[in-house]
C-alpha cells in the first residue's frame, strides 16, 4: 500500500513537469504583449525594453523555461506584472477561499446526490425515480452563472434572507487564520457569530456550484445501483430474509458507491478549474476570480501559477480517490 | 441496418425526452435560420440605441421588454441563437477534426508517436479547460473566430482518446488487411477504409457535446471574453444585464433563459442519439 502510493506520487513529477512546460509554452507562444501594457500607454520603446529585461522577458524561450521551472522548485513562481505581488504568496491568499467553495459544493452534492440516486433505483419507475431524473437533466443543462444570478436575484435581493456577494463583511472580525478556510476557522477557534457569517456567504455560491456535480452523482448512483440490486449476492440476501434496509444499506450501498467515487473525483477536480463563473457572479475572492483579472490583463505568470496549481490538484485528487476505491472495494489490489 | 435503424427509431420515438429534445433542437435550427425574417426590431439587433424606450417591463409591445439603451430584449435574444448555434456547432467541428487527425495517427501508426500525442492529451485533460480558454482567447484578440478556436484547443483530446481506440480495433479487421495486400498505402488505408466505420461513434460524440459547447461559448461571453457587443450573444448580454438587477430583471432572465434551453434541448437530444446510435452505452 505504502509503496503504491509512494510509487504514484512519484509519477506526479513527469506530469508536473510536462503540464508546466505545456502551459508556459502556450502562454508564450500566444500574440499579445504584456509588457507594453505594463510599462503603460506612455512608454518609449527603452522604457518597454528595460521592463522586458526586469521580467527576463527578453531572452529565448528555453532558458525562460529554464528559470521558471528552477525557480518552481525554490518556491519562486514569478511575480505578477501588474499586482508586482510574488504569485505564490497571490496563490496562497486565493486558493483557501476557492477550495472552501469547492469542498462545499461537494459535500452537498455527495450528502443528496448519494441518497437521491438510491432512492431513485430502490423506486424505480415511480415517482421519486422520475422526479429526481427531471431534476437532474434540468440541473445539467443550467448554466451555472444564470443559476448564480437568479439565487441573487430571489434570495438576496427580493427576499433579502442572504448577503448578495462576497465572501466575509470587512465591518466583521474574522476568525483567526488557521486553515485558512473561514467556516473551519471559525469552527475551530469557537467563535460562532463568524462562522454564521460565513456560512450565510457562503450558501448561495455553494448550491449554485452543487448543483450539476449533484445531478452526475444522483445518476451514476441510480445506474450502479441498479446493477448491484440484480446481483446474485442480493437474491441470496433476500432469500435468507435479510431486511430491506439492512440489504440496502450494509451491503448495497458500499458497492454501489465505490463505483460513483471515479466520478466524484473527477467532479472535484473539474469543479476547481470551473469556479471562474460562480466567483465572477458572487464576487468570491478565489482562484478564479484571480485567473480572470490576470487573463484580462494578459499576466502570464498568474495564468501559469493558477493552472499549475489546479492541474497539481487534479492529480492528487485523482490519486486520493484511487485510494478510497482500493479501500471500499478489496477486490481492487493497489501495488 | 435497416432493421436497427427501424428499432433505434421506435425507441427514440417511445422515449419522450429525446422526442421533446428533437423538438427543442428544432425550434432553435428554425430560429436561427430565419433570423433576421422573424426578429421585430433588427435595428436593434444592428446597435440603434433608442433612449426613448429604456427598460420598458415586458407587456404585448415589448415582449422580453426593452434593455439599459432601449433595445427590444425579444429581438436580441432570438438574434442571439444564431450566433449560440454556429459558435457551439464550429468548437464541436474543430474540435472533433483535431481530435480525430490526432487520434487516428496515434492509434493506426502506434509506437512512440501514440505515446508521445496520447502523453500530450492526458496533460490537456488536466489543464483547466476554461482557464485556458480565456487566456487563449483574451490573447488572440476580441472576435468569434479567435474564441471558437482558444475553446476547441482544449476540446480535442476527448475525440483523440475515442478515435484512437477506434482506430486500433478496426486497423486489425481483415478487410484492412486485406487493402493492405492489394497495395494500399497507409494513407489510403486510413482514409478509405478506416476512418469510414468510426464515423458513427464521432457523431454521438458531437451531438453530446453540443450542449456543453453553447454553455462554453456562453460562459466565454459573460466573463466579457468572446463575442463582443454589438454582435447579440446571450452570455454576454446576460453578463450587460447584471448591473440592471433588480429591478430590470427581464433583462438578464430572458437571455439566460434561452442559454438554458438550448443547452437542455441539445443534451436530451443527444442522450436519445446515444441509445440510438451507440446500443453499447444503452442502459
Amino acid at each position: 500500500m505504502i509503496r503504491y502510493i509512494l510509487r504514484r506520487l512519484l509519477l506526479l513529477v513527469p506530469v508536473l513537469v510536462g503540464l508546466s512546460m505545456l502551459v508556459f509554452t502556450i502562454a508564450r507562444l500566444l500574440p499579445g504583449d504584456p509588457v507594453r501594457l505594463a510599462a503603460g500607454p506612455n512608454a518609449t520603446p527603452a522604457d518597454i525594453a528595460s521592463v522586458a529585461k526586469e521580467f527576463g522577458l527578453d531572452r529565448p524561450l528555453l532558458a525562460q523555461y529554464w528559470d521558471y521551472a528552477t525557480g518552481l522548485l525554490r518556491g519562486d513562481w514569478g511575480v505578477s506584472i501588474f499586482s508586482r505581488r510574488p504569485v505564490l504568496e497571490d496563490l496562497s491568499t486565493y486558493l483557501p477561499a476557492t477550495l472552501e467553495l469547492v469542498l462545499a459544493a461537494m459535500i452537498l452534492a455527495v450528502a443528496i446526490g448519494i441518497p437521491a440516486g438510491l432512492m431513485a433505483a430502490v423506486y424505480r419507475d415511480r415517482w421519486p425515480d422520475f422526479l429526481s431524473r427531471a431534476v437532474s437533466l434540468g440541473a445539467i443543462s443550467m448554466p451555472r452563472f444564470f443559476l448564480g444570478l437568479l439565487f441573487q436575484l430571489g434570495f438576496a435581493m427580493w427576499l433579502g434572507w442572504l448577503p448578495l456577494s462576497g465572501r466575509f463583511p470587512l465591518t466583521e472580525d474574522p476568525p483567526s487564520a488557521i486553515t485558512g478556510l473561514l467556516t473551519i476557522d471559525a469552527l475551530l477557534s469557537g467563535n460562532f457569530h463568524a462562522l454564521g457569517i460565513a456560512l450565510q456567504h457562503l450558501a448561495l455560491p455553494a448550491i449554485a456550484m452543487s448543483l450539476s456535480p449533484l445531478a452526475t452523482i444522483t445518476r451514476m448512483m441510480r445506474a450502479s445501483t441498479i446493477e448491484v440490486l440484480q446481483q446474485d449476492y442480493v437474491t441470496t440476501e433476500r432469500a435468507l430474509g435479510l431486511s430491506r434496509g439492512k440489504i440496502l444499506f450494509k451491503y448495497v450501498l458500499k458497492n454501489a458507491v465505490s463505483a460513483t467515487l471515479t466520478v466524484i473525483g473527477l467532479y472535484f477536480g473539474w469543479l476547481l478549474g470551473g469556479t471562474v463563473l460562480v466567483e465572477t457572479v458572487f464576487d468570491w475572492p478565489g482562484l478564479g476570480l484571480y485567473a480572470t483579472q490576470a487573463v484580462l490583463t494578459q499576466d502570464f505568470m498568474p495564468i501559469i501559477g493558477v493552472t499549475l496549481c489546479i492541474g497539481t490538484l487534479f492529480v492528487l485528487v485523482n490519486l486520493l480517490v484511487d485510494l478510497v476505491y482500493g479501500l471500499l472495494n478489496p477486490r481492487v489490489r493497489l501495488r | 441496418m435497416s432493421e436497427r435503424l427501424r428499432r433505434g427509431l421506435y425507441r427514440f420515438r417511445r422515449s419522450w425526452v429525446s422526442v421533446l429534445g428533437l423538438g427543442i433542437v428544432c425550434l432553435l435550427l428554425l430560429i436561427a435560420i430565419l433570423g433576421p425574417a422573424i426578429v421585430p426590431h433588427p435595428e436593434h439587433v444592428a446597435g440603434l440605441v433608442q433612449t426613448g424606450t429604456r427598460f420598458q417591463p415586458p407587456s404585448a409591445a415589448w415582449w422580453f421588454g426593452t434593455n439599459e439603451v432601449g433595445q427590444d430584449v425579444f429581438s436580441l435574444t432570438l438574434a442571439g441563437t444564431r450566433v449560440s448555434l454556429l459558435a457551439g456547432m464550429a468548437v464541436v467541428i474543430v474540435g472533433a477534426v483535431i481530435g480525430v487527425f490526432v487520434g487516428a495517427i496515434a492509434g493506426f501508426f502506434g509506437g512512440w508517436l501514440d505515446e508521445g500525442l496520447m502523453r500530450l492529451s492526458d496533460l490537456m485533460l488536466t489543464v483547466p479547460s476554461l482557464i485556458l480558454a480565456m487566456a487563449v482567447a483574451a490573447a488572440l484578440g476580441p472576435g468569434t473566430g479567435n474564441m471558437i478556436f482558444a475553446i476547441a484547443l482544449s476540446w480535442w483530446p476527448g475525440y483523440a482518446r475515442l478515435v484512437r481506440g477506434e482506430v486500433m480495433a478496426k486497423k486489425e479487421e481483415q478487410f484492412v488487411t486485406a487493402a493492405r495486400a492489394m497495395g494500399a498505402g497507409s494513407g489510403r488505408l486510413l482514409r478509405r477504409h478506416v476512418l469510414p466505420n468510426i464515423v458513427s461513434p464521432v457523431i454521438v460524440k458531437m451531438s453530446l457535446d453540443m450542449g456543453f459547447a453553447i454553455l462554453t461559448v456562453a460562459s466565454l461571453g459573460f466573463v466579457g471574453i468572446g463575442v463582443k457587443p454589438p454582435t447579440p450573444e446571450w452570455g454576454s448580454l446576460l453578463s450587460v444585464a447584471r448591473a440592471n438587477m433588480p429591478d430590470y430583471w427581464w433583462t438578464a432572465i430572458f437571455p439566460g433563459l434561452a442559454i438554458f434551453l438550448a443547452v437542455f434541448g441539445f443534451n436530451l437530444l443527444g442522450d436519445g442519439l446515444r441509445d440510438l446510435l451507440d446500443p453499447k452505452a444503452r442502459r
